[in-house]
């Protein structure tokens, strides 16, 4: 009991240090600009298609469900203020990042476990570079930059796909759902969605770099290594999107 | 001459295994000195303490009459550029082309133009007989031609002291050959190293010195002649072990 706590705070004490030390590095030279676009298109730009989808059935889904779910109470007109505010505001941030968390997450804690195990890590530091400046800032700065823009996209095509279905299932007109859906979300609201994606895309990345520096037992360690991060990460952004949503009210609501 | 490179006193475990009991010696500028021991018994983890690549639990190193294990690690980086290391696997970035491998360092350190930088790598890829192989990825090699590439990486800012460990494990008798080549070529341009082997005889054709590593303590230090007529108990079992 007493060790599992330790190891738990020893945990903490080195997810602290990594941030520490990557955000020193993150604003003092070396820059390694290059690298920091070859990962947005990488975590970025790469993940467009499957965020597209994510965020067009989802506006397809929670149309349908609060479209039936109102109708019972007469509360049809207001399913384009329900579901643009839900989009922006929880399930766009939240499926995104749980997506970014499966797809790249695991893709970063594979290849820095794969550097680790096959001493490409130790290459790096002995021939006078720093690991953390090479690998973790550009992934850290493109997933906190790419993220908010996908979840962004996410939202923006939930509320076509849910225009298509307001219109064939409610018979609602697109400029009337347009007009209560502009007239529903504020700017604050699009800043929430930023803040929650940037937060997540920062967790993301802490959690893959760490246990990819922390990989052991070979290709096996490898994998459970992607496996590690997509567990840890989603639980991780599931429970503090909670915190980030209360706090965001708060401030803005 | 004095010592270009000095670890003294050094003290490693690993939890409750201790690798490393009391454990001091220099190379001199321009020397290769072999170290042999049997697997387990902490070479590479002593040229890792070298580098600072592994913290130690107690002892120094000295660099050019400068200490620097109480270094921060940013401040290690300038001295990696003058110690470089040669994995035993090459480590090369699987992501990077050969030619890209060994311009890395020369990137990170070095400001040279387009050309310079060509000229440099096509230098020393000529040096390690990889001519052709700079467009080739790490996949594409053999064994010997990884070892070779990371070979070449280590030398490309021509540092002072090169950590060898074990470039030759694991090569057919043509490739150590080809490997201890470079090693020579490496030592005529100035280059000390420590070349971590239990491969006897290759050792005795490059090394100036010899040093037996056993029970966490140099066990046995001196020239190749002394090495061969050593009635030494561990020098002996080593020879007899192999």
């Amino acid at each position: 009991m007493m060790a599992r706590a330790r190891h738990q705070f020893e945990f903490v004490g080195e997810l602290v240090a990594l941030t520490a030390k990557t955000f020193r590095c993150m604003f003092t030279p070396p820059f390694y600009w290059l690298r920091v676009l070859e990962q947005i298109v990488e975590l970025g730009q790469r993940s467009l298609s499957i965020t597209i989808v994510i965020g067009f059935v989802m506006g397809l889904v929670m149309t349908l469900q609060f479209g039936y779910g109102l109708a019972k109470f007469g509360g049809t007109l207001y399913v384009p203020a329900i579901v643009s505010l839900s989009l922006i505001r929880e399930m766009a941030p939240i499926f995104t990042s749980l997506l970014v968390a499966g797809r790249i997450g695991s893709g970063i804690a594979a290849e820095i476990g794969a550097m680790n195990v096959s001493q490409q890590i130790d290459a790096i530091r002995a021939l006078g570079t720093s690991p953390i400046r090479v690998l973790v800032v550009p992934r850290m700065v493109a997933a906190m930059v790419s993220l908010p823009l996908l979840g962004i996209l996410a939202t923006f095509v939930g509320i076509i796909g849910g225009a298509f279905i307001a219109r064939a299932e409610f018979d609602m007109a697109y400029g009337f759902y347009f007009n209560k859906v502009l007239s529903t979300i504020k700017l604050h609201d699009v800043f929430s969605c930023y803040i929650k994606c940037m937060f997540f895309a920062f967790i993301i990345t802490l959690f893959a770099c760490w246990r990819g520096f922390n990989t052991k037992e070979g290709t096996r360690g490898v994998g459970q290594a992607a496996t590690w991060v997509v567990v840890r990460s989603s639980i991780v952004i599931l429970v503090s999107d909670f915190f980030l949503s209360k706090i965001l009210i708060l401030l803005f609501d | 001459m004095e010592n270009i490179l000095e670890i003294k006193n050094l003290k490693k475990s690993f939890g409750d295994k201790v690798i490393h009991r009391d454990v001091s010696f220099g190379i001199k500028k321009g020397e290769i000195v072999g170290l042999l021991g049997n697997s387990g018994t902490g070479k590479s983890v002593m040229l890792r303490c070298l580098v600072g690549l592994e913290t130690m639990d107690d002892g120094e190193v000295w660099f050019q009459k400068k200490r620097i294990d109480l270094l921060s690690e940013e401040a290690m980086f300038k001295i990696r550029t003058k110690i470089s290391y040669a994995f035993q696997s090459g480590a090369l970035f699987d992501s990077m082309s050969v030619y890209d491998n060994i311009a890395y360092p020369l990137r990170e350190h070095v400001n040279l133009s387009i050309s310079e930088e060509e000229k440099r790598v096509q230098d020393i890829l000529d040096l390690v007989h990889l001519k052709d192989a700079g467009k080739l990825f790490p996949s594409d090699l053999s064994g010997g031609m990884q070892k070779r590439a990371g070979l070449a990486r280590a030398m490309v800012l021509s540092p002072d002291v090169i950590l060898y460990d074990e470039p030759t494990a694991g090569l057919d008798p043509v490739n150590v050959e080809n490997v201890l080549e470079i090693m020579r070529s490496f030592r005529e341009r100035g280059a000390a190293g420590i070349f971590v082997t239990h491969d006897i005889p290759a050792a005795q054709k490059v090394c100036d010195r010899l040093m037996v590593i056993d029970s966490g303590r140099i066990a046995f230090q001196g020239t190749v002649e002394e090495f061969d007529n050593s009635k030494d108990s561990v020098v002996q079992n080593f020879h007899v072990s192999l």
